[in-house]
């Protein structure tokens, strides 16, 4: 073969290569998720749970013979960067539906410009209360801890005889004080006495004043709502002062590093999470070896919650026939998503209405059973 | 429950008064409210967890190295950026302005390099042990942490009181113009200050990275605004200030999470502190003189 020859293959190539980018029987989705930034370690797990759900869906021949094509954005966990990406993939990629973002305050100022638009905005790791109150476009897979957290008492209590509780939050953070609001909560509905409710601050070092005055009041479990950050010296810091009852942790305690940050102290950890590494039903057994060869790592909840989130769309898809006519198709694709049932990575789910700020009905959360484990050694055990 | 909290004060106390010794002596000697110090504190944990977890070296060898580590750190801040401004003659709010960016910077750099999660001393390095003695529950960092305070305290003072040095750091504290007259190498003398100032930072980064268990680059933030406190309180520059205050905040602050409630902590501690000051508004040893060793 000539050079002008291989050069012309190579044009044909990436012509083609352009071409298909934009050619007609493509859907586009959009991604915005935080890829730099603190919060990049959540929004690169996310990320590859997507492209880990594409690549399954192109090689089995995509949505009606049409392939998919993500657009992602990086909105580096900012309000400010979401709203740009949001608007970037909706008015000028035109995008189906958006996927993310990843902070549950970024949801709140991004997700309003997806709603005003009549497009679906699927949020696979928002977790605070009021997302889904934003209006009816808007849903999401992350199960919420006023879901999660009443479970995880209930089970702690169930395999420990627990009669009262000591509650230790840090109330200087939206997050650490969401999940106190929802355990202060779940506490009252099991009518659970607390023997004493203490806090610190972020970046406090030492907890051990709190944690003596808990010991003085003789709790048989400490309700923890921290990010590691605080959540690990506090079990470790408890192990010290011979604390040894266990300890009920929010989502900010759901992390394999605790087992690392708080090592030889991380026993009788109880937490919910949507999924776990140890649940081993057939679905979640072959999401697990995919992630792990494609990526050379051992996903997390994050990338289990995308993975299952894209299948959840594109079930929706499945049921509708694309038009061309953008605006018509996305609201289909609105209508078709909410009786969408799936059973993924992160087990049986449906969508469940939530209501707005005024009880009128809104977006759609996630209904799905916690899976609740507590820390032996360095794994996780799976408790019913 | 009454000596453990107690205990509890005491080393708590002496986390802050470990900070505040450093902080204070740059103030002293530079008459510089270094706002870097916390990124500093930052730099020493790290480079005492990287000497331990890359280079393969034993914990007192790290804590050492952490100290040069970032005594060099605070030299190069002191050559770089003190100086400079210093010999422009630029008033003294621009210099603490020009270490609140290099706190940023240092931070940004710690988060490309580390990344923004928590680390920790590998757990077989830690002295584990716990002694429980009177009651007492006991660690031995908690034991070293009050040990090195106290002896670093009584080292810097000392050396202010008995050597040469110390006598020209205080002139220098006095007047540092009348100090370059008397022949001081006061250049020298401000350098050799930032270098040991920050290392006593890194050396407290470490340690206190050790206690809680959770390293991370923004971890120098909320103990510089409490490090702060101690040296006003103390009254500015001066060592035994320091130690008091921080033991001070560190008994405040346990007293009211034991008996008013962890919610009202920080404000009856700094409102202890806010008395305190309106008593003593130049603080607990402070003098009339603006800069003090």
């Amino acid at each position: 073969m000539s050079i002008t020859q291989n050069k012309s293959v190579l044009a044909a190539c990436l012509a083609l290569g352009i071409f298909g980018l934009a050619r007609a029987d493509e859907i586009k989705i959009g991604v915005a998720e935080a890829l730099s930034g603190g919060a990049a370690q959540y929004g690169l797990s996310i990320r590859n749970g997507f492209q880990l759900a594409i690549e399954e869906i192109n090689s089995a021949g995509g949505v009606g013979g049409n392939k998919i094509a993500l657009v992602i954005e990086d909105e580096q966990g900012k309000k400010e960067e979401a709203i740009n990406s949001f608007k970037k993939l909706i008015f000028q990629d035109k995008v189906l539906m958006v996927f993310g973002p990843t902070l549950s305050n970024s949801a709140q100022a991004a997700d309003p410009i997806a709603q005003a638009a009549k497009i679906v905005v699927f949020g696979t790791s928002n977790t605070a209360d009021g997302i889904t109150s934003i209006g009816d476009y808007v849903f999401r897979n992350s199960v919420t801890e006023a879901d999660v957290l009443p479970v995880t008492i209930k089970t702690a209590v169930k395999h420990n005889k627990i009669k009262s509780v000591a509650v230790l939050y840090g109330n200087d953070d939206v997050f650490t004080k969401s999940g106190y609001d929802n355990f202060k909560k779940a506490l009252e509905d099991l009518k659970i006495p607390v023997t004493t409710t203490e806090t610190f601050a972020k970046g406090d070092v030492d907890f051990k004043a709190q944690l003596t005055k808990i010991k003085a009041s003789n709790p048989d479990a400490i309700v923890l709502s921290a990010l590691l950050a605080e959540g690990a010296p506090i079990m470790v810091q408890a192990r010290q002062l011979g604390i040894t009852i266990p300890v009920i942790g929010g989502n900010g305690m759901n992390s394999v590093k605790i087992f690392d940050l708080a090592k030889g102290a991380s026993d009788g950890l109880w937490i919910g999470s949507p999924w776990s590494i140890e649940n081993r039903t057939k679905e979640n057994n072959s999401f697990i070896v995919a992630f792990t060869q494609k990526f050379k790592s051992t996903p997390d909840q994050f990338a289990a919650q995308a993975y299952d989130a894209m299948h959840i769309a594109v079930a929706a898809l499945a049921k509708i026939k694309l038009t061309g006519d953008l605006n018509k198709d996305r609201m289909a694709l609105h209508d078709a998503l909410p009786s969408v049932k799936w059973t993924g990575a992160t087990g049986p789910f449906t969508f469940r209405r939530a209501n707005d700020k005024a009880g009128k009905p809104a977006g759609y959360d996630a209904q799905q059973v916690p899976i609740i484990s507590v820390t032996r050694g360095s794994n996780y055990s799976i408790e019913k | 429950m009454l000596e453990q909290q107690l205990f509890n004060a005491l080393s708590l106390g002496c986390v802050y008064a470990l900070f505040a010794l450093g902080f204070t002596i740059v103030f002293g000697v530079l008459g510089v409210i270094n706002l870097s110090h916390g990124a500093v504190f930052m730099a020493g944990a790290y480079a005492a967890l990287n000497a331990v977890t890359r280079l393969g070296m034993p914990l007192w060898s790290a804590i050492a190295f952490a100290f040069v580590f970032s005594g060099l750190v605070g030299l190069l801040v002191d050559v770089l950026i003190l100086r400079p401004l210093r010999s422009r003659g630029a008033p003294h709010l621009i210099p603490m302005i020009a270490t609140i960016g290099v706190g940023i910077t240092l931070s940004n750099l710690a988060q490309g390099i580390f990344g923004a999660e928590n680390q920790r001393f590998p757990v077989e390095v830690l002295p584990q042990k716990t002694l429980s003695l009177l009651g007492l529950d006991m660690t031995a960092l908690e034991l070293g942490i009050i040990f090195t305070s106290f002896v670093l305290m009584t080292a810097l003072l000392l050396v202010l009181k008995k050597t040469q040095l110390g006598r020209a750091l205080r002139a220098i504290a006095e007047s540092p113009r009348a100090a370059v007259l008397l022949g001081i190498n006061v250049e020298g003398l401000f350098r050799l200050t930032s270098f040991v100032a920050a290392g006593l930072g890194g050396v407290a980064g470490t340690l206190i990275g050790l206690y809680s268990n959770a390293l991370f680059p923004l971890m120098g933030q909320p103990i510089l605004h409490k490090g702060i406190a101690v040296i006003i309180l103390g009254g500015m520059g001066d060592i035994r200030g320091a130690m008091l205050a921080g033991l001070f905040l560190g008994f405040a602050e346990v007293l009211s999470v034991a008996y008013i409630g962890s919610t009202m902590r920080d404000a009856v501690a700094f409102g202890l502190l806010f008395l305190v000051l309106l008593i003593r508004p130049k603080g607990l040893f402070g003098s009339t003189q603006e800069r003090k060793v």
